[in-house]
């Protein structure tokens, strides 16, 4: 469908684009009003996801961080990973995660530190498990169940030759005959 | 004025719709065929006032006319005519009218095609297709009627969101919807067929122009959409997995798959009751993906005009279509002559195999699009499926798909030579390993993944000239080894044949530029004034930064130089922060600079007092590979269109006047 990148995207967010339509206008203008106000306190300054300050200066390491970022999401944002997120959030996770690498952790011990905080629901990539069982076994499924199901149809025998009616067989003939 | 006709055009149509979808099956009780042709002029009908419909709204909008609702949530006076058409499908309202236009569009299309589809298959294919346009339409007007006044008229509307205001939402939206919802015309066919209990090569051939036309123009679209996201953005990603994207997708690989089965239905009246299946299923998937966009049910970041009554009644839509569809299979697919069989190694085995990875790769997107929804439902965890779960089971179900397309093309009809393809394959097979190792040998200790990716895309290429190469050789007798007779007879060649070889030549040519992206580069910096930026073998120098005013909009630019490590000039490049302060939102304008396929991107982060910026600069190599990829493939669609056994006909002029005493008796 149509590819709109949500507002959360572009750092200021403006009046909600559609205000249901029952609503009467004098409301509307007011609600639009508080809105304004609200989004003009809130508004974030433009920035960057990874800023310039918080890239580590050991490049194996940035690299790394880098890695695990692209693999965590950002929890507050509709469907980002925290290295390309710009809240204010993801910001404090990709920072937790460098001091985490500084501190001397595996790439797995700094993920696991992270879970422990925030959840599986921070994971893009989710566990293997009971609960993800069905997730990751859909490709094989899929495919070993369509090998079966082409399996079967190749092992049908090609259906017998329908014999003619004798009226058919008569209009055979007739047709036949008249060459 | 003109906003109530085409208000009340909308009703008309949905009047008419029902004419139409109702009237065949009267007639079919009957048995007046006259009745049973209302369903053309009712077709052509409800498109005309459909159409005009949305030329009311679209005048609204030039107009401004901020007396209607729709209007005024999305327009504004400053705002440029392009996109004062454009928003006109940029909201939810519009869109619909867009969906349902087009629906029409190719309900219109099929009344007035001039085939040699048989009449009966012909209305009932018309009548399934106004059972959803009816549908849609009630949609539009009981919950999101663009029509609606609102009193007192503001002076001044809200205006579009400034990332719509872009040339992408002007083209890639309609290109979408006539790939998505053409997908409702194999819909309709297939259940017209189940209706009738006939599915045989002429219904095959009936089906397979419309597929490819939906198919064309829905891998345009995704295209157009991928390369909007990438510049539009921010940070150079062409490809998210995002929910919305997904459902975009979905349709798009069942489509393919519809479009090899339908060949093999066509060639071999083999796969018949499942080429119906995959008809259901592939306008079943388009319901699903106007579902997850509409209802914002999945978190997306394209997720904009969500509001659950209107969630529900699509969900009733879809409950009604594909449940409905889907008994219909159940009940009469028995029922339905089973065709004839094939051997593995043959051209038709190939595409059985090519849909088994097809529809598994489909089935794996629709399952990490749809579970966490599912396991929060049922037990309360929280999980996420992103990019890294998609690209861990897509690729391993891609590559063997890839490996087959040439491959299956290689082989005969009903029963193929294994050794001889392989064999014929050769040079594919030699050119994918030199292009890979070189790849490998170039970029030494960088990713695994990329000079694999590059020679798989340099054997699909290969691949699709050895396949018209060997045609126009000629085989066994006729073989022959003058290069002109070589040439008269590939120009001889049937255009699906071309079109074929163009389409995987296409998949290709985007596997080389999705490949290429592992060794995509990029740089960060905060810099001021004769400060640079380095990524991959070039770098950007800051020249300046400026202001610069548009038509609605203000600009803090920053002009850059860009260099090559030896410190040649490259060009130039600009990159900008735009204020609309109708919204009161910052957009990023990044900077592209175009070198033969790759990109140099450069996108502009904070901008401080003091004058110093942060810049991100991004060097993406062969990246526009990836959209030419699938502009070809999208041409060979087309091209196959025009195959004289494709070809769905200009709409008739006159319809030849019968003579009235014809009355066959019954």
């Amino acid at each position: 469908m149509t590819r709109l990148p949500h507002p959360a995207r572009t750092r200021a967010e403006g009046p909600g684009p559609h205000a249901p339509s029952t609503t009467a206008a004098a409301t509307r203008r007011l609600r639009r009003g508080v809105v304004l106000a609200l989004v003009l306190a809130l508004a974030p300054a433009p920035v960057f996801a990874v800023q310039p300050d918080e890239v580590l200066k050991d490049p194996a390491m940035e690299t790394r961080a880098r890695q695990i970022s692209e693999g965590l999401r950002c929890l507050v944002c509709q469907n980002q990973s925290i290295d390309d997120s710009d809240a204010p959030l993801a910001k404090d996770l990709r920072v937790l995660v460098r001091e985490r690498l500084k501190e001397g952790d595996s790439n797995t011990q700094v993920v696991d530190y992270v879970v422990a905080r925030y959840g599986e629901f921070v994971l893009l990539r989710p566990t293997f498990g009971w609960h993800t069982l069905l997730l990751w076994l859909s490709p094989l499924l899929a495919v070993s169940l369509g090998a079966f199901g082409i399996w079967r149809l190749s092992r049908r025998k090609p259906p017998k030759a329908e014999r003619l009616s004798e009226a058919e067989a008569a209009e055979v003939e007739a047709l036949l005959k008249r060459r | 004025m003109i906003v109530e006709l085409g208000h009340y055009a909308l009703a008309l149509a949905l009047a008419l719709s029902l004419v139409q979808a109702v009237m065949p099956a009267w007639a079919a009780r009957s048995g007046d065929a006259a009745l049973r042709e209302v369903a053309v002029p009712a077709a052509l009908g409800t498109f005309a006032c459909l159409l005009f419909s949305f030329c009311a709204l679209a005048y609204a909008h030039v107009a401004s006319d901020f007396s209607v609702q729709n209007v005024v949530e999305n327009s504004h006076t400053a705002k440029p005519l392009i996109y004062k058409i454009s928003g006109v499908w940029g909201n939810h309202e519009g869109s619909m009218l867009l969906w349902v236009l087009i629906l029409a569009l190719f309900g219109a299309w099929v009344a007035g095609a001039k085939t040699s589809v048989p009449p009966v298959l012909r209305t009932n294919t018309l009548m399934v297709q106004a059972s959803i346009t009816f549908v849609f339409v009630l949609f539009i007007i009981t919950t999101s009627n663009p029509f609606s006044r609102v009193a007192p008229a503001p002076l001044e509307g809200n205006d579009l969101n400034p990332l719509l205001q872009d040339l992408g939402l002007a083209i890639h939206p309609p290109l979408l919807y006539l790939g998505y919802v053409g997908f409702s015309i194999t819909f309709a066919f297939a259940v017209a067929a189940l209706i009738e209990g006939r599915l045989d090569a002429v219904w095959a051939r009936a089906v397979r122009p419309w597929t490819l036309i939906a198919w064309s123009f829905l891998t345009l679209g995704i295209a157009m959409g991928s390369y909007w996201a990438y510049y539009e953005l921010g940070w150079g990603g062409w490809w998210f997995w995002d929910p919305v994207e997904n459902a975009s997708l979905m349709p798009w690989i069942a489509g393919t798959a519809l479009l090899h089965s339908t060949v093999v239905m066509e060639k071999r009246d083999a796969l018949k009751v499942w080429t119906v299946l995959l008809a259901i299923l592939t306008f079943s998937l388009s319901l699903l993906g106007t579902f997850i966009v509409r209802s914002g049910l999945l978190t997306s970041v394209h997720s904009f005009a969500t509001d659950p009554s209107r969630g529900v009644f699509i969900l009733a839509i879809l409950a009604l279509f594909i449940g409905g569809s889907l008994s219909l299979f159940a009940w009469r697919a028995p029922m339905l002559r089973q065709g004839g069989l094939f051997a593995p190694i043959s051209r038709e085995g190939a595409l059985v195999m090519n849909n088994l990875f097809l529809v598994a790769a489909c089935a794996t997107v629709f399952v990490g699009t749809l579970y966490p929804l599912l396991l929060e439902m049922l037990t309360g965890d929280k999980i996420s499926v992103g990019p890294p779960f998609f690209n861990w089971t897509f690729i391993p179900l891609a590559l063997p798909l890839l490996f087959i397309v040439p491959f299956g093309q290689a082989l005969a009809w009903k029963r193929g030579d294994a050794t001889a393809a392989a064999q014929r394959l050769l040079a594919a097979f030699a050119g994918a390993l030199v292009v890979g190792l070189a790849a490998a040998a170039y970029a030494w200790g960088g990713p695994v993944m990329a000079p694999i990716g590059l020679g798989v895309g340099a054997y699909l290429i290969i691949g699709s000239v050895l396949e018209i190469w060997a045609r126009a050789r000629g085989y066994g007798q006729s073989r022959t080894r003058d290069l002109g007779t070589t040439w008269r007879r590939a120009i001889g060649l049937p255009r699906s044949a071309w079109g074929t070889a163009l389409a995987h030549a296409g998949v290709g040519v985007a596997v080389l530029g999705i490949a290429a992206q592992a060794w995509s580069t990029e740089g960060l910096g905060t810099i001021r004034p004769g400060g640079q930026v380095a990524a991959g073998p070039y770098i950007a120098v800051l020249d300046r930064v400026g202001p610069k005013k548009g038509e609605n909009f203000e600009e803090t630019a920053a002009f850059l130089t860009l260099r090559n490590r030896a410190g040649d000039v490259i060009g130039t490049v600009e990159t900008g922060k735009r204020f609309y302060p109708s919204r009161r939102m910052t957009v990023t304008e990044a900077g592209l600079k175009t070198v033969g396929v790759s990109q140099i991107y450069a996108s502009l982060g904070e901008v401080m007092p003091d004058g110093a910026i942060g810049l991100r600069l991004y060097h993406k190599p062969l990246v526009l590979l990836i959209w030419i990829g699938a502009l070809i493939m999208a041409a060979g669609g087309g091209l196959s269109l025009t195959d004289r056994r494709m070809r769905v006909g200009a709409p008739v002029k006159a319809r030849a006047k019968l003579p009235p005493a014809a009355v066959p008796a019954e």
